[in-house]
């Protein structure tokens, strides 16, 4: 099996590695690299655990291999927050609306919560769920999730005072 | 799930790709966006010994539209199809069935040429390419060739492209004059599999009657396919519920849909015709409005 010298820039730092073919992305980042923020699920791109931004659109990681990402640039969940241990606009609004209960989809919905912001700064009901709809969750029903971007994208938009 | 060891190797440029290809003894396995390869080869139920990337390859994506016809190279993602003025302007149809493909994470990725060679049977862009008469390119070391879509898928998963090919092209021809279309599909959940998918695109008459018609059925059977009866019977009527009620009788006979743990093939056929009488009567009030 051939492997592979890649260049990755991952939430701005460079990271240089030697990567065997069949090595998928989401493997590397959480095994290679322990930016283990990003989940895995089914390994098979049903669940969207595993979305990050890769050259800013949310993809799945599960179904690239990293090979595939040398010269890329990628945003993981970890580079949203604004400094380690700090929270997003986003990321709080999922707190402050119970958007998540046992945390195993967090990051793919963040994601791709994050992507329809950045494209779409007041998305309705309509745009939210099909931005995550390829988002697998099996404890809040949705419900939460939808509230916490429709809180973010009030915060962001400086109409929430309380954000 | 990991995918069995392979090669990998980026190709950079058309005669690469033909040089690795003819190169692995049939045994190699392009990838563009890898979103229906990626499961495969994790699943191993695909494993090839080189994996081809044709990502880095220019020529291979780009968009085309006039009022001919609306060509696309093979790697065009499919979320820029869908974002594409002269798809919207010009292939309706294909923006329609483009929103409802996979999720916005698979459509960043996916190709219009990737969903054409995998032949999911499901695969929204394979049935507007049936529906519509697309032409496919494909090319080798040995040369080009033009595959019409109704002879290109040849069963699940599998169409007649050789393992020395690589698809290049399709082109989505225009038709002229007043047209409208529809398309609808039903699914388990939101944006996943079509259990049943029907695309419908009409031509109308000043007078309101239909002058030509394509209609179009997939996840029914291993390919999509075309209700040519039903076609046959609504061309020259001013398609009214009588009319469709009328010609979808053919389409609930002659359709012979799968069977497996998502639906009956008897609950598949009953769909099939609502879904189409709905897509016919989207398309004919789109094309009278
Ligand atoms: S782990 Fe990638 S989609 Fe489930
Ligand atoms: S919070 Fe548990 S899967 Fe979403």
């Amino acid at each position: 099996m051939s492997s592979h010298a890649i260049t990755v820039t991952i939430n701005g730092r460079v990271y240089r590695a030697t990567v065997p073919a069949r090595m998928t992305l989401v493997d590397f980042l959480r095994d290679e690299l322990r930016l283990t923020g990003t989940h895995v699920g089914c390994e098979h791109g049903v669940c969207g655990a595993c979305s990050i931004m890769f050259e800013g659109r949310p993809i799945r990681s599960c179904l690239m291999f990293a090979a595939q990402a040398d010269g890329a640039s990628i945003t993981t969940v970890e580079g949203l927050a604004p400094e380690p241990g700090g929270l997003s606009v986003l990321q709080d609004s999922f707190w402050e609306t119970h958007a998540l209960q046992c945390g195993y989809c967090t990051p793919g919905m963040l994601i791709a919560a994050h992507a329809l912001l950045m494209r779409i700064p007041n998305p309705t009901d309509e745009e939210i769920r099909e931005a995550i709809s390829g988002n697998l969750c099996r404890c809040t029903g949705y419900k939460q999730i939808v509230d916490a971007v429709k809180l973010a994208a009030e915060r962001l938009s400086g109409k929430n005072q309380n954000g | 799930m990991k995918a069995a060891e392979f090669d990998y190797a980026r190709a950079a440029d058309l005669d690469d790709v033909f040089r690795l290809l003819d190169g692995a003894q049939g045994e190699a396995k392009i990838i563009a966006g890898g979103q229906t390869l990626v499961p495969l080869l994790v699943m191993r139920l695909a494993r090839p010994t080189l994996v081809v990337d044709i990502n880095g390859i220019a020529e291979l994506s780009g968009i085309a539209a006039d009022e001919t016809g609306v060509t696309f190279g093979a790697a065009t993602r499919q979320i820029d199809a869908l974002e594409a003025a002269g798809v919207a302007r010009h292939a309706p149809l294909l923006k329609k069935a483009l929103a409802l493909v996979g999720h916005p994470q698979t459509r960043n990725r996916g190709t219009i040429g990737g969903s054409l060679a995998n032949a999911d049977p499901a695969a929204e862009i394979g049935l507007i390419a049936r529906t519509l008469d697309a032409e496919i390119e494909a090319r080798s070391s040995a040369g080009g060739r033009q595959i019409a879509a109704d002879a290109f898928f040849t069963g699940a998963m599998s169409t007649v492209l050789s393992a020395e090919e690589c698809l290049t092209k399709v082109r989505f021809p225009v038709w002229p004059g007043r047209v409208g279309t529809g398309f609808e599909e039903m699914s388990n959940r939101r944006s996943d599999f079509a259990l049943v998918a029907v695309a419908c695109q009409v031509a109308i008459d000043k007078a309101g009657v239909c002058t030509r018609i394509a209609l179009g059925v997939g996840g029914a059977e291993p390919v999509p396919v075309r209700a040519s009866d039903a076609e046959k019977r609504l061309i020259g009527t001013r398609l009214e519920s009588a009319d469709i009620n009328a010609a979808l009788n053919t389409l609930a006979e002659t359709l012979d849909p799968l069977s497996d743990v998502h639906a009956s093939a008897d609950y598949r056929r009953r769909v099939a015709v609502h879904l189409a009488a709905r897509t016919i009567a989207s398309a004919r009030d789109e094309a009278r409005a």
